[in-house]
């Protein structure tokens, strides 16, 4: 059975690959240092690295789309915006 | 005691991680894939980049299909909710007639939803059915094929019959797990009615409550087949809820690319949701 009909692009492939990438790497990154229990941060959450994780994904999918709407500059500024939020959620959520 | 790791588990998830890579995870790829491409069919594809999804987020048909999306969840949490609380408040506590009302609220609850668009349909049909007919006899012109306000009104009036009885289920199960002890003392205080709802019930069902407003509020935002079978989107585009608007684009216009970026859009709401949802409800667990 071939993928035609998945209509691969390089571009959807990279994304695929960045997100198995993330998780991948944070499962190596738990096996070496444990997270430990869930932490509370500022927003009251209790939250793990994965859930921090899963929250700057959505952020991120969400800075995207408002930037797509509601701006005109190119979009990797999103992208470099998601990437300040996610580093901030790690630290502080 | 050190707990023992064994990770022959994971096989056991195994075949359930591989149903939901065939029947969820490829598919939504494939949606992605979709979304920044367009085609006019035989798997010949064009790279448009995130142009569907810019035309989307500025479509006023897509805003149209999202304000009426959330008009209608509002409409319907706004009246299931207290609906609920007030009848689970008026059941019995115990005895047969407790049976009884509990056995009639599940009855709507088990109907397919197909057959249940199917029955309003014909209940709410002006020239035979009971609802439609009965109201235009009474002088309230009613026709939910031709008016938007009464085809709203249908729409409406189906889901809090299906699904009231849902909330009514939770809302009662939280007043069952209410001690005695504490109608006993409001009553010793000599508490009224009002107080006893507002300090004693409403905090011990706030938990059942939230699940309810979730659980209601993510079941109407997908809401497809009842208004569907009811409807078909109309008169116009006034019941178009955005599954519907999905299922135009897609299936009736063959506009994929617009459609895959509108199932994006769409699926990181109700994600969104969900993740609340999830988090509220182990956050009230743990408090």
């Amino acid at each position: 059975m071939g993928l035609e009909w998945m209509a691969w692009t390089w571009q959807t492939a990279t994304f695929f690959i960045m997100i198995a990438v993330f998780l991948i790497g944070m499962s190596i990154w738990e096996m070496a240092r444990p997270g430990g229990d869930p932490r509370t941060g500022v927003l009251g959450l209790d939250t793990t690295r994965g859930d921090r994780l899963f929250i700057s994904l959505l952020t991120s999918a969400y800075i995207h789309l408002a930037w797509l709407g509601l701006a005109t500059g190119p979009l990797w500024i999103a992208t470099i915006l998601s990437v300040i939020v996610a580093v901030a959620i790690f630290r502080w959520v | 005691m050190n707990k023992v790791q064994n990770n022959k588990a994971w096989f056991m998830v195994l075949p359930v991680l591989v149903i939901v890579a065939l029947n969820a995870v490829v598919p939504l790829m494939t949606v992605v894939n979709y979304s920044v491409q367009d085609t006019f069919g035989n798997n010949v594809f064009f790279f448009e980049g995130t142009r569907w999804f810019s035309e989307v987020l500025a479509s006023e048909r897509f805003h149209g299909a999202l304000g009426r999306q959330f008009s209608l969840t509002a409409t319907i949490l706004a009246i299931e909710i207290p609906l609920g609380v007030a009848i689970a408040l008026a059941m019995p506590r115990s005895g047969f007639w407790a049976s009884v009302c509990l056995v009639l609220m599940a009855l709507p609850l088990l109907i397919p939803w197909n057959v249940v668009g199917a029955m309003w349909n014909i209940y709410a049909l002006p020239d035979i059915g009971l609802l439609g007919y009965g109201l235009n006899w009474l002088g309230i012109p009613y026709d939910f094929t031709q008016q938007p306000v009464s085809a709203w009104f249908t729409v409406i009036l189906m889901d809090v019959w299906h699904w009231t009885s849902l909330v009514v289920l939770l809302a009662y199960a939280g007043l069952q797990s209410i001690d005695e002890n504490y109608y006993r003392a409001a009553q010793i205080d000599g508490a009224s009615r009002w107080a006893v709802f507002r300090y004693i019930q409403l905090p011990k069902m706030k938990h059942v409550l939230t699940i309810a407003i979730l659980l209601r509020f993510m079941d109407s935002f997908m809401i497809y087949t009842e208004p569907f079978v009811l409807t078909g989107g109309g008169p116009g585009n006034s019941t178009t809820v955005l599954s519907i608007d999905l299922v135009k684009a897609a299936l009736g216009e063959f506009n994929l690319g617009i459609a895959s970026a509108m199932s994006i859009i769409y699926f990181l709401m109700t994600l969104l949701v969900c993740w609340l949802f999830y988090t509220i409800t182990m956050q009230g667990e743990k408090s």
